[in-house]
């Protein structure tokens, strides 16, 4: 269920870069930046909180440990 | 001449970057440390010269150039697109290759595509196919050098001989340092940039007497569409969020991938990367834009009037005459242009060093190339056992040495547009290759031969838009010239920037016919050995 709404997340993301609903705007937030610009910079913030949603609930941390198996004490030598 | 001396102390601390590395790894010649820094980046290194790696020339010099020219639309082309598909591959794709370098010694993409599906020359066709899409790269990096050192001391350094600079430093902290004089230079360099980005747009801005006048004054005035998207279609916007996909399939960064010590380094760099692509692409895009409202300024009035006439009256020239008018127009230079105007002459060296940073992204591109020929060609074909690990390190470094030579000479003589078109064909060709990595990690299903299929199919097209672009010449801004329309539907055009496919970048039917091509022709033929399948599920 967790990797069904994640995967959601991605699409919806995804989606919401289209951003079609202000192509034609040239309104500017705080009187200087365009709304499209703006969008687009908060899309970014959006996309890192994604990722760290990404990076919390499906991390493959069964890579990792396959590795230390793999390699045994490899830390330690180093 | 100020400028150009800050930015000479600044080669002369990226050269000695690259020195200290080549001394700390004194007495190790292994391939291992040369190549990949002993897989032991930390953390901060790790996100810093991976994101550096992909801030080349032509992206921070072209996003300033293509807002000047197509306005606010740049950003979310080119910028937020990548802040969301880049980290998204490198979550999926670079850790499982990190974790399958870690466990069974692969340096290069092309090392585990044999291994994955059995293949010995399949995976040389792979390589010269990644190998020649790369070159262009390392190129316009050092094209780049010489144009940025020659604009900042204002002609005193000619483009020769700055070109030769920077092919110079570059090639030696490469030649020395390896994996880890690279990473730490890009860690260095990306630094750099992201604090001088921040200044250069408050100086730009206090200069301007602040962007809320200029802002205001583009949306009174007949360029307000640069505010907006209108000059892009959706259907193109959204085709170029395939483009990005190219990231994770070009060798320096998935070799990159191979260089941290820990999976969990990767957190950092997947939730970040976003951020970082904001911090330096949107100061960019903004003063891009911006530029448009700084009419005092001769060279940008000249931009302008080259864009105007292009406009009103393109569709009557010659195509030549386009041509020349387009690059008059181009506004790779604007972010220099507004630096000289109004940065004092020391924060314009420090200015510049930071675009040099940018334009000297080439470094990692080499290390690649180096790393694919020793270790896919010379040490696959018997090199490695004949003559040991330490003539190999010996040969990646003389070929980091032929391999500059060679670009400069290329830098010298051939027209910078060519390479840049070149760059446009590599991204749109690598986003084509990635359904192999896609493929060889999460589909047990696929083949050899759907591998031989897909690079082949894009070696074809690469070269088939290339060829089509350069017969049919690019209209004036407007309308596109349609090729062919088969029952009134547009399947074929020619638009002013480049080719539409059913209204598409070229990218879109590239990257779902690799795809298709990898699907079928694999359904088709024998699977590798079922013990080498469970080495990667």
């Amino acid at each position: 269920m967790k990797k069904i709404l994640l995967v959601v997340a991605v699409v919806v993301v995804y989606i919401l870069h289209q951003d079609i609903w202000f192509w034609r705007s040239s309104y500017l937030v705080f009187g200087f930046i365009p709304i499209g610009l703006f969008y687009q910079g908060c899309f970014s913030v959006v996309a890192a909180l994604l990722m760290w949603l990404l990076v919390t609930y499906a991390w493959p941390s069964h890579l990792e440990e396959e590795v230390e198996r793999a390699n045994p004490g490899e830390d330690e030598a180093r | 001449m100020i400028p150009a001396i800050v930015v000479f102390l600044y080669l002369a601390a990226v050269l000695y970057i690259g020195i200290f590395a080549f001394r700390r790894a004194r007495g190790r010649e292994e391939a291992e440390d040369y190549f990949l820094a002993s897989r032991s980046l930390g953390p901060f290194v790790f996100l810093f010269s991976l994101f550096g790696t992909n801030m080349t020339a032509f992206a921070i010099l072209g996003s300033s150039g293509h807002a000047f020219s197509n306005g606010i639309v740049t950003f979310g082309l080119m910028a937020s697109s990548s802040g969301l598909v880049i980290p998204l591959t490198i979550f999926l794709i670079g850790t499982r290759v990190w974790a399958l370098g870690k466990k069974y010694g692969f340096m290069t993409p092309v090392q585990m595509f044999r291994d994955r599906w059995e293949c010995t020359h399949i995976g040389t066709v792979i390589f010269v196919v990644q190998a020649v899409l790369l070159v262009p790269y390392i190129i316009i990096g050092i094209m780049g050098g010489g144009t940025t050192l020659n604009t900042i001391s204002g002609d005193f350094v000619p483009y020769w001989f700055g070109g030769a600079i920077v092919a110079m430093v570059v090639m030696s902290y490469v030649f020395f340092g390896g994996m880890r004089g690279t990473a730490w230079v890009n860690t260095f360099q990306t630094v750099l940039f992201l604090c001088f980005g921040a200044i250069a747009l408050i100086v730009i801005g206090v200069g301007m007497g602040g962007f809320r006048s200029a802002a205001q004054g583009l949306q009174a005035s007949p360029l307000s569409s640069l505010l907006t998207r209108e000059r892009i279609s959706p259907y193109y916007f959204f085709s170029y969020t395939f483009i990005p996909l190219s990231a994770i399939a070009f060798p320096h960064i998935l070799i990159f991938c191979l260089t941290a010590r820990k999976m969990s380094q990767f957190k950092k760099t997947v939730i970040f990367y976003p951020l970082c692509i904001l911090a330096i692409w949107l100061p960019c895009v903004f003063l891009g834009v911006m530029a448009n409202r700084v009419t005092d300024i001769p060279e940008i009035r000249q931009k302008q009037e080259a864009r105007r006439v292009l406009a009103t009256q393109g569709r009557n020239m010659a195509p030549e005459q386009r041509d020349e008018l387009r690059e008059q127009s181009g506004g790779d230079d604007v972010i220099m242009i507004l630096l000289k105007r109004y940065a004092p002459l020391w924060l314009a060296g420090l200015l510049g060093a930071g675009i040099m940073a940018a334009v000297m992204a080439s470094d990692s591109q080499i290390l690649a190339l180096s790393t694919m020929f020793t270790e896919d060609v010379f040490a696959f074909y018997g090199g490695k056992t004949r003559f040991g690990e330490s003539v190999q390190v010996q040969t990646g470094r003389i070929f980091i040495i032929l391999i500059t030579l060679f670009a400069y000479a290329v830098a010298l003589r051939a027209p910078e547009t060519i390479f840049e078109l070149a760059i446009q064909y590599a991204f749109s060709g690598y986003a084509a290759l990635s359904p192999l990595l896609v493929a060889a990690l999460f589909w047990r299903g696929s083949t050899k031969w759907g591998a031989l299929a897909v690079t082949v199919w894009t070696a074809l097209a690469v070269v088939a838009v290339a060829i089509f672009q350069a017969i049919v010449p690019a209209p004036a801004p407007g309308p596109a010239t349609v090729l062919w329309a088969p029952g009134g539907v547009e399947v074929l055009s020619r638009t002013p920037g480049g080719t539409a496919v059913f209204g598409f970048m070229p990218v879109v039917p590239m990257v779902l016919i690799s795809a298709l091509l990898m699907i079928v022709v694999s359904l088709m033929t024998r699977k590798p050995a079922a013990a080498t399948v469970e080495k990667y599920f």
